[in-house]
């Protein structure tokens, strides 16, 4: 059936760019440090708790009944709280590390992820359980008539898949046309040689880990907002989602981080439509697909030797 | 060994120096790479630094960018001891070449160049992100003075291709434009003219003279000592980390420790006579030993 079909469509791009926001994260720390940030899932993570908490505690019910003001406020006040927890990560977990054997940095992500989780579940209030997030967009979905039937679309699914496209396109233009876009990709390509440019790669290393997570923040937001409720694993399961499609997209590459979220979110949401065990395979489907695609192109869509690219 | 404070055959000096360096002293554990060497560049000078591999030429390159803290002495510029920080070192004003090019490879000739710009560009996070009307002017200037440093290398028609592809002479003609950005006033060449044929030869030794009318000082790594003597307003000879001669190119040409150092006999033979006691590498090819890069 054709609405089905484009209902899981509909489903694998609003999954998937969500998945690829949070890639865009993984794809630049690689690129600039080479180093898999395990704990990027628990930045997003703790991007929605920061912004659950600034609902309930900080803004005024005013505020909280119109979403227009507070979904703005929300994604501001969670791309804010993922950036400091991603700069002090940075700048006390893998700064004293830097120059050590690659296997150290790596170790040290794991243990901040587990660090993040466990510091959320112990003192956010009720974090033990799942949270209800609160609805700061449109709800309802916008039928789409297609022959045959319609195809659902949820507003919220809709700001997910617009949003996240419109980041990932500013975070490209700046990267590739600005100043300090430059010193990322100089320091991506030779780290020694932009410092001797005059490139404070320091400050480019910290810039990086702050993007990422900002965006990262937004799609923690954004994720709540759409589910209605956030819990303490969604880090972690959307980080692997999210690792596997820059590894896909090419690990180091922008575009391909995104293009390897959205391939993402369709084989799971057709695979579980389409493919023998349903949704209970869903997953596995995807392992699959990052398998194939590392056995014949093991450096990814669009990776190649070179890193941080539009 | 001391430069004497004006060299009388360079016409353009005034004032005091631009870049001095001060019993400069490099230690690596048991290996002492440079001993106790001094110079001073005069601004609008050209020096050449001359010496047989392993000398220690790329070595004082490195003390002179920050890249390597002396292990005693100084370098100072105008007067000012030099920060110990490469990237600080580019902001106060000197700026280099490497002996192994060293492009950012995937990136366009254009913006090997705007990266060098980095250091005098201002942009604001806010406006970057935005691309603010403070942001692109900031960036439209940047590239008005890329485009006019590549034309200035002769690469104006290269600009948006990636530095990887470009021919050899042409990468290290945009490594001295990625250097011009900086606006420095010392530039440090490491083998500029290194693989090129005479005729590229020649064209960068225009190019040098042209910079240098540009009233920036330069100091030239090179072991074309043709080309070195023919370019230079003084040279260095720096023989087991230490320099050996200085002076203008005829006295250095004419004065038999260089002949003997380094023009005439074998660089392993002159080093066994040179330093009986000293160390000389078992190996045949020991004296030919590869400097350590950058």
């Amino acid at each position: 059936m054709l609405a089905t079909f484009l209902s899981q469509i509909v489903n694998g791009l609003i999954l998937g760019s969500l998945i690829g926001l949070i890639a865009l994260g993984y794809t630049m720390v690689y690129g600039i440090i080479q180093l898999i940030n395990f704990a990027h899932g628990e930045v997003f993570m703790v991007g929605a708790y920061g912004g659950l908490f600034m609902f309930t505690y900080l803004l005024p019910t005013f505020i909280q009944r119109q979403w227009y003001l507070a979904l703005p406020l929300l994604l501001v006040g969670g791309a804010a709280v993922s950036t400091v927890v991603a700069v002090l990560m940075e700048r006390f977990a893998y700064r004293p590390l830097r120059g050590a054997p690659r296997l150290a940095p790596l170790i040290t992500a794991l243990g901040v992820s587990v660090a993040l989780q466990e510091l959320v579940r112990n003192f956010y209030p009720g974090a033990t359980a799942a949270l209800p997030f609160p609805r700061v967009f449109v709800q309802g979905t916008w039928e789409i008539p297609v022959p045959g039937g319609t195809v659902p679309l949820r507003w919220t699914g809709l700001l997910i898949i617009v949003l996240s496209l419109v980041l990932a396109a500013v975070l490209t233009a700046y990267v590739n046309g600005t100043r300090m876009g430059r010193a990322m990709r100089a320091v991506s390509q030779d780290s020694d040689t932009a410092r001797l440019m005059g490139v404070d790669t320091d400050r480019v290393i910290v810039l990086t880990f702050a993007l990422g997570a900002a965006l990262a923040g937004v799609g923690g937001i954004m994720y709540g907002t759409d589910l209605g409720f956030v819990n303490i694993d969604m880090g972690f399961q959307n980080g692997i989602f999210a690792f596997t499609a820059a590894v896909l997209g090419g690990i180091g590459n922008l575009r391909g981080a995104v293009v390897g979220g959205i391939v993402i979110g369709l084989v799971k949401a057709l695979g579980g439509q389409y493919l023998p065990g349903g949704t209970a395979y869903d997953y596995v489907w995807i392992f699959v697909v990052l398998i194939a695609v590392l056995v014949f192109r093991p450096q990814g869509f669009f990776g190649e030797s070179e890193r941080v690219r539009a | 060994m001391s430069a004497p404070s004006a060299a009388p055959e360079a016409g353009r000096t005034g004032g005091g120096p631009i870049l001095a360096a001060a019993g400069v002293t490099m230690q690596f554990g048991g290996l002492r790479a440079l001993g106790d060497v001094s110079f001073d560049l005069m601004e609008g000078q050209i020096i050449g630094l001359i010496g047989p591999n392993g000398a220690g030429k790329t070595t004082l390159f490195n003390c002179l960018t920050g890249l390597y803290a002396p292990t005693s002495g100084s370098v100072s510029l105008r007067g000012e001891r030099l920060p110990q920080d490469p990237a600080l070192v580019t902001e106060k004003g000197i700026a280099r070449t490497f002996q192994n090019i060293r492009l950012f490879p995937s990136m366009t000739a254009e913006e090997n160049v705007l990266v060098g710009r980095h250091v005098r560009m201002k942009q604001s996070p806010l406006s970057s992100l935005l691309h603010g009307p403070k942001f692109k002017r900031s960036e439209a200037a940047a590239r008005v003075r890329s485009g006019e440093l590549l034309n200035f290398v002769g690469l104006g028609r290269f600009s948006d291709e990636l530095a990887r592809n470009l021919p050899y002479g042409d990468q290290r003609r945009l490594e001295i434009a990625r250097a011009l950005a900086t606006d420095p006033s010392v530039l440090l060449l490491d083998e500029p003219t290194a693989g090129m044929n005479a005729q590229e030869t020649e064209a960068t030794r225009q190019l040098i003279f042209a910079i240098r009318d540009l009233g920036i000082s330069v100091v030239v790594i090179e072991h074309d000592t043709k080309f070195i003597f023919t370019l230079c307003d003084r040279v260095l000879v720096l023989v087991q980390g230490e320099l050996l001669v200085e002076g203008g190119p005829d006295e250095v040409r004419g004065d038999p420790r260089v002949v003997e150092a380094y023009l005439g006999a074998p660089p392993e033979e002159v080093e066994a006579r040179l330093y009986s006691s000293a160390a000389v590498d078992e190996s045949p090819g020991g004296a030919h030993r590869k400097e350590d890069g950058p």
